[in-house]
């Protein structure tokens, strides 16, 4: 990208109030480490985090630090550390870089906020919504620092969400509390679990406020911008700052909407992406789109962190309801009902789907919905391969040949 | 008169190409090179090759767009565009649409389907994975010790072939070490090999209409057309030069933005 196209490119003002919220977030974690005032919880990030806030820990998100390693452009370097211990590479290369990362003793949060190390947990929570890799990746630090885990086994690749599903999950997660109280040392308090579950609705709420102005005419926001946006949804979902986080975040959306700023100039196209974000190549493949007058205005991964089922009347049930009706836990033909209503109403012109190939529950082109999306819609599909970590399975040459003949072939039908 | 002329490259990551059209897309002349590590120096030869073949002495008023792995080098273009639209250009210069075009290049293998009116339908591109590309061939040959331009006949030749199954090429080069130490002849094995860069193109799509197969190994080795009809209905066909089809088209597209001559 030209000094000049960087010029142009108008930054999102509420950034900088996001990176203070992440450092308070990381700062008052590593404090209540080294003090032991608070007791620090891993959740998985589509955990029962609401449980964990309402009986007192502090809840640190690993598959952010994942998200973070990659991002940082560490993950490739740690990620054979893992391997060469017995984590594969073909599986989550969240896992393996933050595991490797862990075995090195590095972590990016040092650069980032003069953190030397991640919080050791003094319980490991995890849901298998995301997949079972999580399961294992929590295993390895339960084994490490022989310290509680306790899980929710969710049911996978479901179409409808059925009363029995909750009944299972919420009896699980009630199953976790003893463990949870003998750790905190905290009662469990169902008032203060609804007033998490309360705070965690009107994050979403506004979340999907967020997500929802990607589909004005042109976008104010990307989905590289959304990726970066989400971290309060993602890491202080139950707290009061991510509310006012979003509300500021709204504000400078709704302004640009008013006067029509789009985040790409002279948005010719709008694109859907499907599957996780290439986290070491966010700035290379915004840039390409950029340049390329596109804009990827949204995206299955972003929405994953809208939760419309959180209700306080019912903690239990409700979260049981919003970890499963997750798009990852569902079967394809939901999957694709959810993504072609968003195609639709975000006027989209074409899907990318990545291919992770360290994630497969996140990859979901690998039974043959590009091509059923295709005929079904008369749309263009393009397939992507890569990873969310790992460069080593990453072609930039041929990613970036195939992005521009897709944007091509989008030029020709529009004429 | 002065003729309106325009030109094309395709520095691909094997071989640079090179193309000069007239008014009527027709070609006057065209030069084919190594790449080497110099994608600027050899777009630049390919091109002066062109011009004294084609008898042009004059490049001011030529139009000349740039494709392939390397047409961000070429410092003479006026504009670049993948070689998914060029190779697509160029098939369309001599068949008519709907087609599925069929391209193995040195390191990458594309599928690309055009409807009726030879608007793209859909593009693949082989995975990160080089396997049943022209760099396979050309690393089974060195195995081999055999020169390239012998596969073709020793593969048409061979009266039986050898069953390669991985989709690695390390591993298919072990696979090859173990049939020379079973005994196998040696025709038998490129035969094998041709049949598996076949296995990697069937793999990769569904081919409907005509297919149309492009690219400097189908230049080469022509025989792999002859494996593929074994496995397809459809008709196959091939252009005059299937190497070149990706800077014809790129010199095509440059025909339509190339100024008119007013004198």
């Amino acid at each position: 990208m030209s000094d000049r196209q960087k010029q142009l490119r108008k930054p999102i003002a509420a950034t900088s109030q996001m990176k203070k919220l992440m450092a308070a977030h990381f700062l008052e974690i590593d404090e209540a480490k080294k003090t032991g005032k608070q007791k620090v919880a891993w959740c998985t990030s589509v955990g029962p985090a609401e449980l964990l806030h309402s009986m007192g820990f502090l809840v640190y998100y690993p598959e952010n630090h994942g998200a973070l390693l990659g991002a940082t452009r560490m993950a490739t370097d740690v990620i054979p550390l893992a391997n060469a211990v017995g984590y594969s590479p073909d599986i989550c290369s969240y896992l393996t870089a933050d595991v490797g990362a862990y075995l090195k003793g590095v972590t990016p949060l040092t650069k980032a906020y003069g953190i030397q190390n991640i919080p050791r947990a003094d319980i490991l929570v995890y849901n298998t919504n995301q997949c079972r890799d999580v399961q294992d990746w929590f295993s390895f630090y339960a084994r490490e620092w022989d310290v509680p885990i306790v899980g929710i086994h969710t049911h996978r690749s479901i179409r409808e969400v059925q009363d029995f599903n909750i009944a299972d999950l919420v009896s699980q997660m009630k199953s976790m509390i003893p463990t949870l109280e003998q750790v905190s040392g905290n009662r469990f308090d169902i008032d203060r679990l609804r007033d998490v579950v309360d705070l965690s609705l009107q994050c979403t709420k506004l979340w999907r406020r967020v997500l929802e102005c990607g589909a004005t005419k042109p976008a104010p926001l990307t989905f590289f911008d959304a990726t970066i946006h989400m971290a309060p949804a993602v890491i202080l979902r139950g707290k009061p700052e991510a509310i006012e986080y979003y509300k500021l975040l709204i504000a400078e959306l709704e302004d640009r909407i008013k006067m029509k700023e789009g985040a790409v100039p002279g948005e010719r196209h709008r694109l859907y992406w499907d599957g996780m974000p290439v986290w070491g190549k966010l700035r290379e493949l915004s840039d390409q789109f950029y340049q390329l007058r596109t804009n990827v205005v949204a995206s299955t991964y972003c929405n994953s962190w809208i939760f419309d089922a959180f209700d306080p009347k019912d903690p239990f049930e409700s979260m049981a309801r919003a970890y499963t009706e997750l798009f990852n836990v569902r079967d394809e033909s939901f999957k694709e009902w959810y993504m072609d209503n968003w195609i639709e109403n975000f006027s989209i012109d074409g899907v990318i789907f990545h291919d992770a190939k360290t994630c497969p529950n996140n990859s979901n082109n690998r039974y043959s919905m590009p091509q059923r999306m295709a005929k079904r819609l008369g749309l263009p599909t393009l397939v992507i391969h890569g990873d969310l970590n790992d460069l080593r399975c990453y072609s930039e040459e041929q990613t970036r040949t195939n992005i521009e003949a897709f944007v091509e072939q989008l030029d020709q039908k529009t004429g | 008169m002065t003729l309106r002329l325009a030109g094309g490259i395709d520095v691909g990551s094997c071989t640079t190409k090179s193309v000069i059209v007239d008014d009527g897309g027709n070609i006057l002349g065209s030069h084919v090179l190594y790449s080497g590590t110099d994608f600027e120096g050899a777009s630049d030869i390919a091109w002066r090759e062109t011009l004294s073949l084609a008898g042009v002495s004059s490049t001011d008023s030529i139009c000349v767009f740039s494709t392939g792995y390397g047409r961000n080098s070429v410092s003479f273009a006026t504009n670049s565009l993948t070689e998914i639209s060029c190779h697509a250009r160029g098939c369309l210069h001599y068949f008519s649409g709907p087609m599925t075009i069929v391209d193995i290049g040195g390191q990458d293998n594309k599928i690309i389907k055009l409807d009726q009116k030879g608007l793209r339908v859909s593009f693949k591109m082989n995975r990160k994975c080089a396997a049943g590309t022209g760099a396979f061939l050309e690393e089974m040959a060195l195995r081999l010790r055999l020169p390239l331009e012998k596969l073709n006949d020793l593969a048409k030749q061979a009266d039986g072939e050898v069953t390669l199954g991985s989709y690695c090429t390390v591993f298919s080069g072990t696979e090859v070490l173990e049939k020379i130490k079973s005994g196998a002849a040696l025709d038998h094995i490129v035969r094998g090999l041709f049949h598996s860069v076949v296995k990697r193109i069937l793999e990769m799509d569904t081919f409907t209409d005509t297919v149309v197969m492009t690219g400097g190994v189908i230049e080469h080795n022509p025989f792999l057309i002859d494996l593929l009809k074994t496995h397809i209905q459809n008709d196959i066909v091939t252009p005059p030069h299937p190497q070149i089809m990706g800077a014809l088209g790129a010199a095509l597209y440059a025909l339509q933005e190339a100024p008119h001559n007013m004198d």
